[in-house]
């Protein structure tokens, strides 16, 4: 079993990969959830301009995503040295920016999968609320949310596969660095560009469907307990 | 209560032209399927903003267009119980009741307990609504809105999509309210039967107009109105007193201003008020006073009013000491006892034609639970 046990370097970038698929997951959510409410339940001019926007980097080639992340978030893009000077947030060649990369990539999953569950809300259950006292904003909070939870889970777990798995905005935008922005896919890509990495590939290839079926299974048993909760007739 | 409605509004090619002004108690709008009933109590819970018009109850404005004003309707606190009940299926049935309280104002809140009791909802409070059968839902939909403290409540055809066993189980919580909270009551109906029980004040629409205002008991007296009112399902309500019991042939003996009334054995006790429906088609006349007759409810009176003589129905209003009767009878039958309005009569009523369905009051609950499928 000497062969299935990862090098230090692996494990390096096991670990990175969970981190920036975590944290693209979960700084996306909020700005998913407010997306998908404003398309699904929205009435405003540029609608369908923010949607097609919202769903652009699912249909453009990965790599023009990042590219276009490098000229926006790069050291002398303006997001990026806006966002280095106030907030002290760099991205160029750091794991953050791979989280953004992986997470934008993952977010127009996330918001299908929000925005196609809150559609699903019926209506009226919202009327009936707002008859009760509740402003928009509560009936949000109270009845449009807790009713979307399987759908967010959904759309989470969608979004930190593609986050996993991402691989050429990535490596476009903040390259392929050993503990800084090396994820499960560029080392692979690495270990495949250098004479005896197969075993090296082939162990995190392992990993990686490990994660993945981990990641289905945890959003399987979600999405049943949260049914449950729901007393689905 | 004073609700004032005048509205206007187009939905498509059906214009709702409505207005009218009524008071306290329990207000029935009452019409065919796609009168506007709907669309007005809507506009008043503010889930339609009227192209134009106004709405204010109790002097406060809800909607003025001609002056910008349209309150949202989570400022409106107007309980609205909806046709199909539209509980939370997150939420548990205490959860449910409790939703409205935290947005009511601290000190106006109604007892749980109390609303609890008075719709007999104590034994499911821990129990979600999918798992409920359509009577438990609709009464647990009466005390949410009960308990975020409505200054009015609306009821969407509430036993609309019940069974008749189950509406007669809601139907006398529906009365208690009626009798018990001080809370007035906007009642969208369809049913006849659910009118007479319930309504002091009627609003009578046709294709998006009122037709008619006024008691209940007078709007369903008048023949001209039985187009809309519904001529198959058309009579008169007597307001009744429980006399005396017969034991022995198991009949209640009621006494109103048109005579005394032999019915088959009612559980209410002695002394208790009644409204009786009685239809028209059970109605019989007879210039004399018959004997050796099997029906038992001969009252004299005098014919008030004859309705349009066309086909080969029509409806003969009574006065009967001040109280109306209404009798439905071939043109043939009229014109053979020479009827006309001063004539001197008898109606002839079977008791077994009074079923208990054309009864409401102060019955004990669950005496009327036992609904007879005595329709039409």
């Amino acid at each position: 079993m000497d062969w299935m046990t990862l090098s230090p370097e692996e494990w390096t970038a096991v670990r990175l990969s969970l981190k920036v698929a975590f944290v693209a997951t979960l700084v996306s959510l909020p700005f998913a959830i407010a997306i998908a409410a404003a398309l699904a339940r929205g009435r405003f001019w540029g609608q369908s301009l923010l949607n097609g926007f919202v769903l652009l980097p699912l249909i453009l080639p990965p790599v023009v995503t990042g590219y276009v992340l490098l000229i926006l978030f790069g050291r002398q893009g303006p997001m990026g040295s806006f966002l280095a000077d106030h907030l002290g947030i760099v991205f160029s060649f750091r794991w953050t920016g791979a989280a953004l990369a992986s997470g934008v990539m993952g977010f127009p999953l996330m918001v299908r999968a929000i925005r196609l569950s809150i559609e699903a809300v019926d209506t009226r259950l919202e009327e009936a609320a707002g008859t009760l006292g509740a402003s928009r904003a509560w009936v949000f909070l109270t009845i449009t949310l807790p009713l979307i939870v399987p759908g967010i889970i959904a759309g989470m777990i969608l979004c930190f596969a593609k986050a996993m798995g991402e691989f050429g905005a990535t490596i476009t935008f903040v390259s392929n660095i050993p503990g800084e922005t090396q994820t499960l896919p560029s080392a692979i890509y690495t270990f495949t560009q250098v004479p005896g990495g197969d075993a090296g590939a082939l162990r995190l290839t392992f990993v990686s469907v490990v994660i993945a079926m981990l990641a289905l299974l945890a959003s399987e048993l979600m999405a049943r307990s949260a049914n449950r909760r729901l007393d689905v007739e | 209560m004073t609700l004032v409605i005048d509205i206007k509004h187009r939905l498509g090619s059906f214009l709702l032209d409505a207005r009218f002004e009524t008071g306290s108690g329990l207000v029935t709008l009452f019409g065919r399927s796609g009168s506007g009933k709907t669309s007005i109590i809507n506009t008043i819970a503010g889930l339609i903003r009227p192209d134009k018009g106004r709405v204010t109850i109790n002097g406060t404005v809800l909607v003025d267009t001609a002056r910008g004003i349209f309150l949202p309707r989570h400022r409106r606190r107007i309980g609205y119980v909806f046709q199909e009940g539209r509980l939370f299926p997150h939420l548990t049935v205490r959860q449910n009741l409790l939703y409205g309280r935290w947005f009511a104002q601290p000190a106006a809140r109604d007892d749980l307990d109390r609303v609890v009791d008075l719709l007999g909802i104590g034994s499911m409070l821990e129990r979600r609504p999918g798992r409920l059968s359509g009577g438990e839902k609709q009464r647990v939909a009466i005390g949410r809105a009960l308990l975020a403290n409505p200054r009015l409540l609306l009821m969407d055809e509430p036993l609309a999509s019940l069974d008749e066993a189950r509406k007669a189980e809601i139907l006398p919580y529906i009365e208690r309210l009626r009798d018990q909270i001080r809370v007035p009551i906007v009642y969208v109906s369809h049913s006849i039967v659910e009118v007479t029980r319930l309504a002091s004040t009627l609003v009578l629409l046709s294709e998006g107009k009122v037709a008619a205002v006024g008691p209940t008991t007078e709007i369903m007296h008048r023949l001209d109105l039985f187009p809309l009112t519904g001529r198959a399902e058309a009579g008169a309500i007597v307001e009744a007193t429980v006399e005396r019991h017969d034991e022995r042939f198991a009949l209640t003996e009621l006494r109103s201003r048109a005579g005394l009334w032999r019915l088959p054995r009612l559980d209410a006790p002695v002394g208790a008020r009644l409204r009786l429906r009685v239809r028209a088609r059970d109605v019989m006349l007879a210039k004399s006073a018959p004997t050796d007759l099997s029906a038992l409810n001969v009252l004299p009176g005098t014919v008030a009013d004859i309705g349009a003589r066309e086909g080969p129905i029509v409806e003969v209003r009574l006065d009967c000491s001040g109280e109306a009767l209404i009798a439905r009878l071939t043109r043939y039958s009229v014109e053979r006892l020479g009827l006309v309005a001063g004539a001197p009569v008898f109606a002839l009523i079977k008791s077994v034609a009074l079923d208990r369905r054309s009864l409401s009051g102060p019955m004990r609950v669950g005496s009327s639970a036992d609904a007879e499928a005595n329709d039409t």
